[in-house]
């Protein structure tokens, strides 16, 4: 499954590229892209873990800025 | 102006005259380092604040961190006023750089408002107002003048000027009328139009571009995978170089710790590779969006990059470079005048519905009379027999001539296809019938090979003659001739095969038939593919309209933005490099410092925004 998340309030280059990093490590992802311009994250991963990929992204995106809002 | 950016600017404002006030106000001891402290809290306080929170969250070598034991480093040395500026400088250019950022958002925003907000649809004999997703294909809808068409379609009723520029960059309107095909995010001018919705939104035109820029990011240039790798490195290196200037050289040759903490200090200053990060994929993005925005849609940075390099085209030729279409190039008659022979032509093909009749039609351009045309015969592979006015004619082959008994029968020295007459067995007399180039592909070739192409081809499933003529008629270097699908691939493999190292190929095709093509190259490249779908599918790049001139316009897009991109690189990490280099040896402050880190992250956005502006020529 592929999905875009917005990723409301991301206003540092570097976090996003931090972000990218952090989500790719994720078992599961089969692919992710963040793009701090258009604010969002193209998150591709296994139809079964989805939603479990999907909250492990969440909780490692908050610990790199809290301040991002991951919207669905 | 955000909400957050004018509460920093509002705290920036007081920072600043009270900054002022402390450095004027004769203060000593204790009380002078009391102000200081208030004005620091005020503007820095949350960068302290972030600091502590991201090194809890195992954020070590962020940015915020690094600010912070900058300044708090200046205070402990005493040097309260640089202290309050540097972090007072960092805001204001933090500021000014999420302005920037935002401002560039907006303006590739703009450019990609496509988007229709609504569409009016007919249900039950009632016009609603509903969101175009929810749309179903087969429903009528009706398009007002001034409004965005929102989903693809067929008009049933009305006709109009739509202005296609925000798809295809081309500004002069286009006509439609019943029958016609209308495309998503085109704007309607002049009149009201009744559509008949070929596709959901989901597969619409406009869907597909904006879903093709938006992941076009995802395709990473190889300048924007050196510029990652290199942020990686670069924030602790200079972070380790900076404790290594702290320590060395005053435990080793015995010197002040404070002068050289003080240069260590700098180096912390500089060490956010921000002005990269976020300049390069802005520049990268900008040059997509407004390629996208003049009808050149880009799939990744990574074209974008391969497109700067091209120094061999190969064309595709039917469709790409002529215009897919017969058309007469030539009456030759031998007994009778131009007229009558292209009348009798058109009299006897005027049941056929084949490439070849339609253009002898169009060409003679008159009302066709069928009751003066009787007992039609058609034989294949050959042509059609007919009585005209009680006279047997033969139109087609130079086998059906002989076949007629028009023995002087002969085949032309032009390209293309000969269509024979005979009337009665007597020989009149042929017309020929060619494919033509469109009207700016001998441009198209001429700016190429300006731009440095040093070698064009065309690859085509036609004769010889004809492959040869178009090629001499436009300019081409070489060419394939009678190439099977297959042989296509085999004779791009060949050019492949001997193009130097740093060189890329493109192939440009209009996107039927010839996917493999597209997909072997280095840039695919498919031309007026407004609504196809395998060609959206295979390509590389895409262009919206069919003019082969386009192809240079994307290599002018393409080196533009790689251009803006290495002087992004260079002036970023050359001004740092210099910085890093005078602070070491105690020649450059902080103002330095804070100049190279956000001062140059500000200008490197300003810079790439110009990716952004895409005019022609």
């Amino acid at each position: 499954m592929k999905k875009s998340i917005r990723l409301s309030g991301l206003d540092c280059a570097n976090c996003a590229a931090k972000m990218e990093e952090a989500v790719r490590g994720i078992e599961g992802v089969e692919a992710v892209s963040v793009n701090f311009l258009t604010q969002k994250m193209v998150l591709e991963a296994e139809d079964s873990r989805f939603d479990a990929v999907l909250e492990t992204a969440k909780k490692r995106i908050g610990r790199i800025d809290p301040d991002v809002e991951v919207g669905v | 102006m955000t909400k957050k950016q004018r509460k920093t600017l509002c705290r920036i404002v007081i920072a600043a005259a009270l900054y002022a006030l402390a450095v004027a106000a004769p203060l000593e001891g204790m009380l002078r380092l009391a102000a200081f402290l208030a004005v620091y809290a005020i503007i820095g306080g949350d960068i302290l604040l972030k600091a502590a929170r991201n090194i809890t969250r195992g954020q070590v070598f962020d940015e915020n961190f690094l600010m912070s034991v900058a300044t708090v480093g200046a205070l402990c040395l005493g040097e309260y006023p640089e202290a309050v500026a540097v972090m007072l400088f960092y805001q204001i250019g933090e500021l000014f750089q999420s302005y920037a950022v935002g401002k560039s958002r907006q303006s590739i925003a703009a450019l990609m408002d496509i988007r229709p907000d609504y569409a009016n649809v007919e249900r039950g004999g009632k016009l609603e107002q509903v969101d175009p997703e929810e749309v179903a294909e087969g429903e009528l809808i009706v398009v007002k003048p001034g409004e965005r068409i929102p989903l693809d379609g067929v008009v049933e009723e009305g006709s109009s000027s739509v202005d296609t520029a925000a798809l295809t960059g081309e500004s002069v309107p286009r006509e439609v009328l019943p029958g016609h095909e209308v495309i998503s995010g085109c704007v309607n001018l002049s009149g009201m139009l009744k559509v008949r919705v070929s596709r959901e939104f989901g597969q619409s035109t406009v869907a597909r571009i904006l879903d093709l820029v938006e992941n076009s990011t995802a395709r990473k240039s190889r300048s924007e995978h050196f510029i990652t790798r290199f942020a990686r490195y670069y924030t602790p290196a200079v972070v380790f170089a900076a404790l290594a200037l702290a320590a060395i050289p005053p435990l080793i040759f015995g010197q002040a710790f404070s002068i050289w903490v003080e240069r260590a200090l700098t180096f912390l200053v500089i060490s956010c590779p921000c002005a990269l990060v976020i300049s390069i994929p802005l520049s990268f993005f900008g040059g997509i969006g407004g390629a996208s925005r003049s009808g050149i849609l880009v799939k990744g940075g990574n074209y974008l990059e391969a497109l700067a390099d091209v120094s061999i085209v190969a064309f595709d030729k039917t469709g790409t470079l002529t215009r897919g279409s017969f058309e007469v190039v030539a009456v030759h008659p031998e007994q009778i005048g131009k007229d009558d022979l292209l009348g009798l032509a058109a009299l006897v093909e005027s049941y056929s519905d084949h490439p070849i009749s339609r253009s002898l039609r169009e060409a003679w351009g008159r009302e066709i009379d069928r009751a003066r045309v009787s007992s039609v015969e058609e034989i294949p592979g050959q042509g059609v027999r007919a009585a005209v006015d009680g006279r047997q004619v033969a139109v087609g082959s130079l086998r059906l001539m002989e076949s007629m008994g028009a023995k002087d029968a002969r085949e032309c020295h032009l390209a293309g296809t000969s269509v024979h007459v005979a009337v009665d067995g007597a020989y009149q007399g042929h017309i020929v019938i060619a494919d033509v180039a469109k009207p700016d592909a001998a441009e198209a070739i001429r700016e190429l090979k300006a731009l440095g192409v040093r070698k064009t081809v065309m690859l085509t499933g036609d004769a010889r003659k004809v492959g040869e003529s178009v090629a001499r008629e436009l300019g081409i270097d070489d060419y394939y001739a009678e190439l099977l699908p297959a042989d296509k691939v085999a004779g791009l493999e060949r050019l492949l095969a001997e193009k130097r190292d740093n060189e890329k190929l493109a192939f440009v095709g209009d996107g039927i038939n010839d996917a493999p093509v597209l997909g072997r190259a280095d840039v695919g490249i498919a031309m007026g593919a407004l609504g196809s779908d395998a060609a959206i599918e295979a390509a590389d790049v895409v262009l919206m309209d069919d003019r082969p001139t386009r192809i240079a316009d994307a290599m002018r897009i393409a080196r533009k933005t790689l251009r803006i991109v290495r002087q992004n690189i260079v002036f970023a990490l050359g001004v740092k490099g210099v910085v890093l280099a005078l602070g070491a040896a105690g020649l450059a402050n902080m103002w330095a410092a804070v100049f190279a880190d956000v001062g140059v992250s500000v200008i490197a956005i300003l810079n790439a925004m110009r990716a952004l502006d895409v005019r022609k020529k």
